[in-house]
């Protein structure tokens, strides 16, 4: 009895400090970034203003795994946070400096807007709708929408085709979600991606369908219960949100990620962070369009 | 503006659903609510206690713990997932206790000669409550029914968060599509919302007159 | 325990009265049961996939770490902060539109009415959005505002209600010596009508509290949104029963808590003393209304 017990109360301890363990490894994936010493930027132009002010405010999401995924500290972690330090970097500004708002899709445009923020990266797609209210820098990252499936895929869900009259589950409102419905199928709409989990685990849908990257996070997050079927079936380009009329501070920008492209800062971001799960792309060419 | 008469459709199915939330809620709430304020004061011990145990369970959890225990923790434990109906099961619970205590009070209110004169005639509790007192209490108390009525218009819009697409949850939709009018979009649904509350308020007096027992 | 609805129990009626207790708790346990070993099965996927159930340790990990109980707690201080500001400020609006709402110039009352109503008719969630994306004050006071004003509404009902059932002589004696209106409202209306609705009052304050849980429209880390979004997308969607768990019971403990202390006060003001002529005399004696056959729209806790 006593044997048993104390095993027991070991086999506890050890699961503690396994744990324990386990997350303090996940906390933190930080590529390091150290802020440019010595930067002037023209009279007027946002990036002087900033770079005088010595902090910038990013939108970012905080539900995102891989992307933007707020732990029980609190700050943020994720691919779209290591390219805000970047470029908060080439502003001058050390990545502490830098305040972090959780953004959701109903206000990304209503704060860029009224001034709450200054830059949103947030798996913010690019569209012509959107680029009516806001500015776009980037792209910095070519994402698709693709299908989650139960790991075995039992419904043989190849493609999008394969959704047309079945259940698929994505995020109400979302992009994702009104790319589903044209292509035919019933969508059962959630407040988050990984609400999305239990209904098809317990088959009340077929599959979930939004942009790969965060299918792979949610995969990876429960290993071995789904898989990704790795057939995106559109093009959703990640940019930075910014104010409407700022053209200097986007087309700076722009430079600037062409410059994370060439020099490696890119690819290192993405190691540390979502390279964890998925294998390092070619970075998409930016796209200076004129208003 | 134009984002409103755009997506009308979307709205209008979003209000079909809030409606049908509020109706079938409403008088789910009030049968489960006259029963569990019978219960309390039963002259059984164990319904009393289950009564108010119930009562301060539900009337102490914030409505998304209990819209989530109905539409993901029930699904998950293997109970059919027709979501709209589980968000139904969901508001129903949590506004029973509420209109429980509203009864309760409006049994308070009933002078007590009634119960005597009911007992005194030979009626026992069940047909006293049934015949005498509860068509008085529920006639007392039309004011603070209708009020936790309006309030249960506003609460479906919390069962937006899980699966089911009342206004609330189109008004997103229609948000992420057109992030040009948002301040446009919410004050229309705002509207959808008046359109229920304040014509609920109005007869609120109205039927109070109506039913009203002249003493 | 006698009561005027039933006669005191006789041998028959007490048997029948045991023989239903006892059916009565053999049915909950039965239901307690059932629920315990649905929870304690383990989950199996429709693709027959078998993870841990949900009472398994390796879901209850993480609350090893003791990030997890820090953050916690910022999220119930989150939580807190919020409602104490919104409760005090609850009470001064509920003040103010009362006196709008029972003011004898036309021109107070009716707007007041308008927006009174305007307020009470629109959910929480659209009024916290609403306050946020127009007038950009950031989510805490975003949230504040929207539960203040929603909640004074309401409790400003409440006090008119309050105040229409004093005696007429309250506010005929206070004129009569010379005080103006608004002096007799506030110093001899107000306090009686609130000592006599503190009950109500309280109440709705309870369901304040509840309703810090709705800013997770607006993004506010409190502490339902900590734990169901934040904790359960870093940690994984298979911790989101224990984390459940977890939420409502800290809920149940600060809202009975609550609940609890707003039934001591309610016990030692003049509402809560045994008036005479009550039907029931089972449980706490919690008036919802002082005059239950009075018309008007001032109500009880209102969710």
């Amino acid at each position: 009895m006593r044997l048993k017990k104390s095993l027991l109360i070991s086999a506890i301890a050890l699961t503690g400090v396994l744990a324990l363990s386990a997350c303090t490894n996940s906390a933190a994936p930080e590529a390091e970034v150290t802020p440019e010493a010595e930067v002037s930027f023209d009279e007027g132009t946002t990036m002087a203003a900033l770079n005088e002010a010595g902090t910038i405010t990013i939108g970012t999401k905080f539900d995102q795994p891989l992307f933007g995924l707020a732990g029980p500290t609190g700050d943020p972690e994720g691919f779209d946070v290591e390219i805000g330090k970047l470029i908060a970097a080439k502003l001058g500004i050390a990545a502490d400096k830098i305040e972090w708002v959780e953004t959701q899709s109903k206000n990304r445009e209503p704060y860029l807007q009224s001034g709450q923020v200054d830059l949103v990266i947030a798996t913010y797609t690019i569209n012509d709708a959107r680029k009516e209210v806001v500015s776009f820098a980037g792209p910095y990252y070519e994402a698709g929408q693709d299908i989650l499936v139960l790991a075995g895929n039992p419904d043989k869900i190849e493609g999008v085709e394969d959704l047309a009259g079945k259940n698929v589950c994505s995020v109400t409102g979302s992009t994702s979600e009104k790319n589903l419905v044209e292509a035919g199928a019933t969508v059962l709409p959630a407040a988050g991606y990984s609400d999305c989990l239990e209904p098809l685990r317990s088959g009340a849908v077929v599959a979930v369908s939004t942009d790969n990257v965060i299918l792979a996070g949610l995969a990876d997050q429960n290993e071995g219960e789904f898989e990704v079927v790795n057939n995106p079936f559109t093009a959703e380009p990640y940019g930075i949100g910014l104010a409407l009329e700022d053209d200097t501070f986007r087309a700076w920008i722009n430079d600037t990620l062409t410059d994370s492209y060439d020099d490696g800062t890119w690819a290192d971001a993405w190691e540390a962070t979502a390279g964890k799960v998925l294998d390092l792309p070619d970075p998409p060419a930016v796209d200076n369009y004129t208003r | 503006m134009d984002a409103i008469i755009e997506y009308f459709p979307t709205f209008l199915q979003g209000f079909g659903r809030t409606l049908a939330l509020l109706v079938l809620s409403g008088i789910s709430a009030l049968v489960l609510g006259v029963i569990v304020a019978a219960m309390r004061i039963s002259p059984v011990a164990s319904l009393r206690g289950f009564a108010t145990v119930y009562t301060e369970l539900v009337r102490n959890t914030p409505l998304t713990l209990i819209l989530f225990f109905f539409c993901v923790l029930l699904p998950a434990l293997g109970s059919p997932a027709n979501y709209f109906g589980l968000a139904v099961f969901g508001l129903t619970v949590y506004t029973s206790p509420f209109f429980a205590e509203a009864i309760r009070s409006g049994i308070n209110g009933v002078p007590i000669g009634q119960a005597e004169a009911a007992r005194s005639i030979g009626l026992g509790f069940g047909q006293t409550l049934r015949l005498v007192v509860m068509p008085q209490a529920l006639r007392m108390v039309v004011p603070p029914l209708i009020n936790v009525f309006i309030a249960l218009t506003k609460n479906t819009s919390v069962a937006g968060g899980f699966f089911v697409i009342e206004i609330f949850g189109s008004a997103g939709v229609v948000i992420n599509e057109r992030g040009d009018e948002v301040i446009a979009i919410l004050l229309a649904v705002a509207c959808f919302y008046l359109i229920i509350t304040v014509p609920l308020g109005f007869i609120a007096g109205r039927i109070e007159k109506r039913v009203a027992i002249l003493r | 325990m006698s009561s005027v609805l039933y006669d005191v129990p006789g041998p028959k009626a007490r048997r029948l009265s045991r023989i239903v207790s006892i059916v009565g708790v053999i049915f909950i346990l039965g239901l307690v049961a059932l629920l315990i070993s649905a929870l304690a099965a383990p989950r199996v996927a429709v693709n027959g996939n078998v993870t841990p159930s949900l009472l398994d340790p390796s879901r209850w990990d993480i609350f090893s770490d003791v990030q997890l109980w820090i953050g916690l707690g910022k999220g119930i201080w989150n939580t807190l902060r919020m409602a104490i500001v919104a409760a005090v400020l609850a009470l001064v609006i509920g003040v103010l539109f009362c006196f709008g709402r029972t003011s004898e110039t036309p021109w107070v009352r009716v707007p007041t009415t308008v927006l009174l109503e305007f307020f009470r008719g629109i959910p929480v969630l659209l009024l916290m959005l609403f306050t946020l994306l127009v007038f950009g004050i950031g989510a805490y006071w975003a949230g504040v505002a929207g539960l203040a004003i929603y909640n004074g509404a309401i409790i400003g009902e409440a006090l008119r209600a309050g105040i229409r059932s004093l005696p007429r002589g309250q506010r005929e004696s206070g004129l009569a010596i010379g005080l103006t209106p608004v002096q007799t409202r506030l110093k001899i209306e107000f306090p009686q009508a609130f000592r006599q609705m503190l009950p109500i009052i309280i109440a709705q304050l309870v369901v304040l509290l509840k309703d810090t849980s709705l800013a997770y429209v607006i993004s506010y880390p409190e502490v339902l949104r900590y734990v169901m979004t934040y904790l359960k997308n870093y940690y994984g969607s298979g911790y989101q029963f224990s984390l459940f768990a977890v939420v409502l019971a800290v809920y149940l403990a600060i809202n009975l808590t609550l609940s609890w202390l707003a039934r001591v006060v309610a016990r030692r003001t003049a509402a809560g003393r045994k008036q005479k002529g009550r039907l029931e005399t089972v449980g706490p004696v919690v008036p919802l209304y002082p005059d239950a056959g009075g018309s008007g729209s001032g109500g009880g806790a209102i969710l």
